[in-house]
């Protein structure tokens, strides 16, 4: 069920780069379809009642196994926040010198390439 | 086999060296650039024939990160360091008139190589994801390297719609994790092999496959590329048309498709129809364009699809066709872009109908444009012509003879959009003919010269060479596409 929840957040945050025109509003949106994609690969590890992913003395690797949480997915999320951090920089970086050259946001005005 | 790890690690490791030493020595980002990238293309020369796994860190498969050196691999090296030797041998001249910063071009350039080294070697599907992201986002911040409004705002195109296809193929490999508990793509392609396609299978495939068909720009997603790649620097577009497409699109495609997920006719005939979509309506776009680089864009398109119907034929023949023309294609359409970026550098405009006549005054631009043009539109002794022969034969041959007479329509259509370029640029002039223009300019310098020189022969030459040799030059490489799935299991984790 709660993954049908982070479709539709992955969904708002498609509609929000697709239908918006401000171009602060499409780095939200890719922000947020980052985010969905991250709560994924975190619920995918996700289990209650979970242990540490940490083999301590006097534990059976059978009640470890049962137990422990998955801890790839915890290091797959956090690479992924680190290069959704450089792209996000990266972005803002850009609008910042298009608001320069433009002296606007707004996607509609900004089109000197066509054709 | 420890040499494989240097085609990721040399690139990277310069080019956080580079920002590092060049503030003192101001000569450094030129020599250190062109040998590091030289260093890279006589490394995958070297290493053909010498094919096996590098375990990183020494753990097996499926456990630790594996580095798959076979055949398709050498191939796509070959390409990809061949082509960035050749641009950063044009850039050195190129960058001191036109930029100011090289040390940063060089560090992102840098950046990109090695990104695109590590896509191509790796056998993890998150470590996939990491190299594509390295090397596409220096590519992003490469294509706005110029910072001038129109720059920016091909860039902020590029960086959306390249971000979304991003997390296509990380929600993609999310989903596959949480079936298989693997991340390995030898050992997804067991279990899939085993378990066969139910639903979250098909559904992760499709996201892989809208990722990759975006980053290699066939046609329902191609809205980026005709802005990005005019606006890079010219080696940089170069680049972006010869290698990133393919090495970040085309061998993504070609890796799940044909090694992890399995091919079968459904896949292929939508490639088929994808690969005639982008060929036809690609090369009707370019022959309307006026802008030079614009134009070139619109072929990449094109080319683009003539690699996808190759793949999508699926018979040795028609991937034999795909990946030989996607070699020539690299040379070819750098060659045009490094000829468009010679005439901005000593016109100082990219407008067709202002040159004119430029043969008189740029001898050596105007005969590798030619040579080029030819190579594009597949005049007979030049290696266009081979790999589109061969395509138009594995589609008579695989019984799809429509597929054979778009092919051949496109082909005539390139024809005449470059036609319309030699007319303009090299030998008449239009009617807005601009005299200033044509008396100021002058041919460009030698290393320019030289870098599109080894172009034109690579041009001539190349494809005589590779269709003589096809027994031992290409066969392998097929061999490792066309035998599917299990060999690549049983490479890499063993039988």
């Amino acid at each position: 069920m709660i993954y049908y929840l982070v479709f539709i957040v992955f969904l708002i945050g498609l509609y929000g780069v697709c239908c918006k025109k401000n171009i602060i509003k499409i780095i939200l949106g890719l922000s947020i379809m980052e985010y969905a994609v991250n709560l994924f690969l975190i619920l995918l590890g996700y289990r209650k009642n979970g242990i540490p992913p940490i083999l301590e003395k006097g534990m059976s690797v059978n009640e470890f196994a049962q137990r422990a949480v998955d801890p790839l997915p915890q290091a797959l999320v956090l690479t992924s926040i680190v290069i959704g951090l450089g792209t996000l920089a990266l972005m803002v970086a850009i609008a910042i010198r298009i608001y320069q050259r433009y002296g606007t946001f707004d996607i509609t005005e900004i089109k000197k390439l066509k054709g | 086999m420890s040499t494989v790890i240097l085609f990721v690690a040399l690139p990277i490791g310069m080019a956080f060296l580079i920002p590092m030493v060049s503030r003192k020595l101001k000569w450094f980002p030129d020599v250190s650039g062109n040998i590091t990238t030289f260093i890279l293309l006589l490394l995958s020369l070297k290493m053909i024939g010498n094919y096996g796994n590098y375990y990183v860190g020494g753990w097996k498969p499926p456990y630790g990160i594996v580095l798959v050196f076979d055949e398709l691999a050498c191939f796509f090296l070959i390409v990809v360091n061949l082509i960035a030797f050749i641009s950063t041998l044009y850039a050195i001249e190129y960058l001191e008139k036109l930029f100011t910063s090289k040390l940063r071009y060089y560090s992102l350039f840098l950046l990109m190589v090695g990104g695109m080294n590590g896509i191509i070697l790796t056998g993890d599907f998150f470590n996939l994801f990491v190299f594509l992201e390295i090397s596409v986002i220096a590519a992003y911040a490469l294509v706005g390297f110029g910072c001038q409004s129109r720059e920016l705002e091909a860039a902020f195109k590029y960086l959306v719609i390249g971000t979304v296809s991003s997390l296509f193929i990380l929600f993609g490999i999310g989903l596959l994790y949480g079936k298989f508990g693997t991340l390995n793509m030898a050992d997804i392609a067991r279990f899939i092999n085993k378990t066969g396609f139910d639903e979250a299978v098909k559904f992760a495939f499709v996201l892989l496959l809208v990722g990759f068909l975006i980053k290699s720009a066939a046609i329902p997603f191609h809205s980026w590329l005709p802005d990005a790649h005019p606006s890079a620097p010219t080696p940089m577009s170069a680049m972006l048309s010869g290698v990133v497409v393919k090495a970040c699109g085309i061998y993504g495609l070609i890796r799940i498709t044909y090694n992890i997920f399995g091919f079968n006719e459904f896949i292929g005939n939508l490639f088929i129809f994808i690969g005639i979509l982008s060929m036809m309506i690609g090369v009707l776009l370019a022959v309307t364009q006026w802008d030079y680089k614009r134009l070139l864009a619109y072929h990449t398109i094109s080319q683009v699809g003539y690699i996808i119907i190759g793949i999508g034929i699926g018979t040795p023949l028609g991937i034999l066709g795909g990946l030989f023309h996607l070699l020539n294609h690299s040379v070819f359409k750098s060659l045009l872009f490094l000829t468009s970026g010679s005439i901005e550098y000593s016109t100082g405009t990219r407008d067709l109908q202002k040159m004119g006549n430029l043969v008189k005054k740029m001898p050596v631009t105007s005969f590798a444009s030619l040579v080029g043009a030819l190579s594009i539109s597949g005049i007979p002794p030049f290696n266009g012509f081979w790999s589109k022969l061969i395509i138009i034969l594995a589609a008579i041959k695989a019984g799809k003879p429509a597929v054979a007479l778009w092919a051949v329509i496109g082909s005539i259509l390139t024809l005449a959009s470059f036609s319309k370029v030699q007319k303009y640029a090299f030998f008449g002039k239009g009617e807005k003919f601009d005299e200033e223009i044509y008396n100021k300019c002058k041919e460009v310098p030698h290393l320019m010269k030289m870098s599109m020189v080894i172009l034109s022969i690579l041009c001539i030459f190349g494809g005589l060479v590779v269709i003589n040799g096809t027994e031992c030059i290409l066969k392998p490489v097929i061999k490792v596409v066309s035998d599917g799935v299990l060999p690549y299991i049983n490479k890499i984790l063993g039988s």
